[in-house]
């Protein structure tokens, strides 16, 4: 009986029912940021059990290191454009997605789709479709006479080598990333314009606003929050993203076109074997996450709820 | 300031005849309120007005001009809606400026207009203020001021009074009156409370499963109802029918009065079967049957002599009686 009045308390019970989350958290959240922390002012690697500190080398040696600057650099530039593009698109889907028309569970259906699939087997599968040789993409291309022909737009080359150009590899892999966030950003612009009080949006027809005025002046502020949350998300997402790029390109061609943080860890990390440099580059996401979040957060505040 | 016509317009929702064939002409200048029960069409038809529904059939007409493919940026109308629809994210004074800035007016055009609008609803000093920063009667004034900053022709209200309290929607009803005068827009109100209606409008339409039922004055509509649904829906309490061989006999409860107090000849008695009786501090409402029909009489408080479960003369003045067909329409004799 007495165990029955126990768990009747409201804070014994509440212990118990939350203490799975904090476990994960503490084990699988906790314990690895703070032993990556001090890895990353260590000299451990793989092969050597040794574990010595030595203060803030390896952040030093990274700095210095013209990898770890390119990669710094491509993991903005990824970011950023896909993010941009992840908002533009899915703002447009969502306008198409929230109108009545014919087949609307369909096409639904299908800007969905890649949220269902595993990253890796998505990203597969666009790995066949950029084929240096077989692509699908540069046959197209090839049939429309844009490709493969004297004087044809995007040269005379019988491919494009989608993965085997700079340029074009890290435009790929924004490509196959933005892909894959679509989904999730339509989703919470649409629950986003769904929350708009219908009446509003008819005030602003009466008051005369065409398209753009109406997107501009009335549309966009009430989204703002909701737009916050979508970036915040696909910023998470993307920064920290490493499938993409690893099954695609694995951080090249050489110079290293495509490497990112994350991949660039895992590759010193796990593969070099030198995991206080990898835990000093994932370190890196730490402050600059942080920071972001902080904006994000505190732009979402100040927007007006409705 | 317009006329609006409305020729044999019709909306269709799939298979709901919403609008189902409307005649009507507004005036210039007019306060035409347009009551019914609720589902009756009535924010339909306003919204065919505006320009935020397409008519399936018919044509709507303002200042001679059909107007059915113009969208409602053109067709110089303002809307106070239910919910104000104030922009939440605009300061009070940015929403009444909105319609200008669309229009591309300058600054200092905008900014005395709006005050011009702010001053006439008494709001000049909530103007740096967000709506969620006022009560529902400042906004509900916001809204107006809003429809009103461009001086449309025709201003459109859906139930504008409807979220205030009883209090404050009683001076409202006054003022708006008042101020629609003043500026002489021509104004539809949509409306269910039948005492609005009956106060704002200088006609009534009164509306019911997607037709008009009668267009009139407050007076008209009351003492000449056109049929059965007009003179039950007008009045509280509503007016009382008795059948008799195959007519329907109206009378309102107030000209319903104990036989003692008419001395007119020319009156219809009948035998009232006294049920209860209400006191409601001015006046005392009996409730009783004349055969199986119920029937309501509207006294003074002063005439108590009535009991409950009593029998008791009641008679009627032949002048305020109002006979129906079978079919519910008006039988004049």
């Amino acid at each position: 009986m007495r165990v029955k009045y126990r768990l009747e308390q409201e804070g014994v019970l509440a212990l118990l029912l939350l203490l799975p989350v904090l476990l994960y958290v503490v084990l699988l959240v906790g314990v690895p940021f703070i032993m990556s922390f001090v890895y990353s002012f260590s000299n451990v690697t793989a092969g050597n059990p040794e574990f010595r500190l030595v203060g803030i080398k390896n952040f030093i040696d990274i700095i210095g290191d013209k990898v770890f600057q390119k990669s710094l650099g491509n993991t903005f530039i990824f970011t950023l454009v896909s993010v941009v593009l992840v908002i533009v698109l899915s703002h447009i889907l969502a306008e198409v997605l929230i109108r009545e028309f014919r087949g609307k569970w369909f096409v639904r259906f299908l800007v969905l789709l890649p949220w269902t699939a595993p990253i890796a087997l998505g990203t597969i599968g666009y790995l066949w479709f950029l084929d240096s040789v077989f692509s699908p993409i540069d046959w197209l291309l090839r049939s429309l006479g844009l490709l493969g022909k004297p004087g044809a737009i995007l040269g005379p080359m019988t491919n494009m080598y989608w993965l085997g150009v700079p340029g074009l590899a890290m435009a790929s892999v924004i490509m196959v990333h933005v892909w894959r966030l679509l989904p999730l950003g339509t989703m919470i612009l649409i629950a986003g314009m769904n929350s708009i009080p219908k009446e509003v949006i008819e005030a602003s027809h009466i008051d005369g606003a065409g398209y753009f005025r109406r997107l501009f002046h009335i549309n966009l502020p009430l989204l703002y929050p909701v737009i916050g949350v979508t970036v915040l998300f696909a910023t998470l997402f993307t920064f920290t993203d490493m499938t993409v790029v690893w099954v695609l390109t694995k951080g090249g061609p050489p110079p290293h076109s495509t490497q990112v943080l994350a991949s660039l860890a895992f590759l010193r990390g796990i593969h070099g074997g030198d995991l206080a440099q990898g835990a000093a580059i994932a370190l890196f996401f730490f402050p600059v996450l942080s920071g972001i979040a902080a904006i994000v957060l505190s732009l979402v505040k100040k927007a007006v709820v409705i | 300031m317009a006329r609006v016509e409305l020729i044999r317009v019709k909306k269709y929702f799939d298979r709901v005849r919403a609008v189902d064939g409307v005649d009507l002409e507004i005036r210039d200048g007019e306060f035409l309120a347009l009551l019914g029960p609720s589902g009756g069409g009535k924010t339909t038809l306003m919204r065919l007005i505006a320009g935020l529904e397409k008519p399936t059939e018919g044509q709507i007409i303002i200042d001679g001009e059909v107007v059915n493919e113009v969208p409602p940026r053109s067709r110089g109308i303002a809307m106070v809606f239910q919910s104000y629809a104030l922009y939440p994210h605009k300061t009070v004074f940015k929403n009444i400026a909105f319609p200008l800035v669309v229009e591309g007016l300058k600054k200092q055009e905008i900014r005395k207009k709006v005050e011009w609008a702010a001053g006439l609803l008494h709001i000049g000093h909530l103007l740096d203020r967000l709506p969620s920063q006022i009560s529902g009667g400042e906004r509900q004034r916001v809204a107006i001021a809003r429809a009103l900053v461009r001086r449309p022709r025709v201003l459109l209200m859906d139930e504008p009074l409807s979220n205030l309290d009883a209090k404050v929607r009683h001076t409202a009803r006054e003022e708006l009156k008042l101020f629609q005068r003043g500026i002489g827009v021509t104004a539809i109100y949509v409306t269910h409370d039948q005492t609005e209606a009956m106060g704002l409008g200088d006609r009534i339409a009164i509306m019911n499963e997607g037709r008009i039922r009668q267009v009139g004055t407050p007076d008209e509509i009351y003492n000449e109802p056109a049929d059965t649904f007009v003179a039950g829906f007008v009045g509280i309490p509503p007016m009382n029918f008795i059948e008799q061989d195959d007519l329907i006999v109206g009378f309102r409860p107030e000209t319903f009065l104990p036989s003692e107090l008419i001395s007119d000849k020319d009156a219809q008695r009948f035998r009232l079967k006294v049920e209860r009786v209400e006191n409601l501090g001015s006046n005392r409402l009996i409730y009783g049957t004349i055969g199986k029909d119920k029937v309501i009489s509207n006294l003074s408080s002063r005439f108590n002599s009535i009991k409950e479960g009593e029998e008791h003369d009641f008679s009627v003045l032949s002048q305020d009686i109002r006979y129906f067909g079978k079919d519910g329409a008006r039988i004049k004799r």
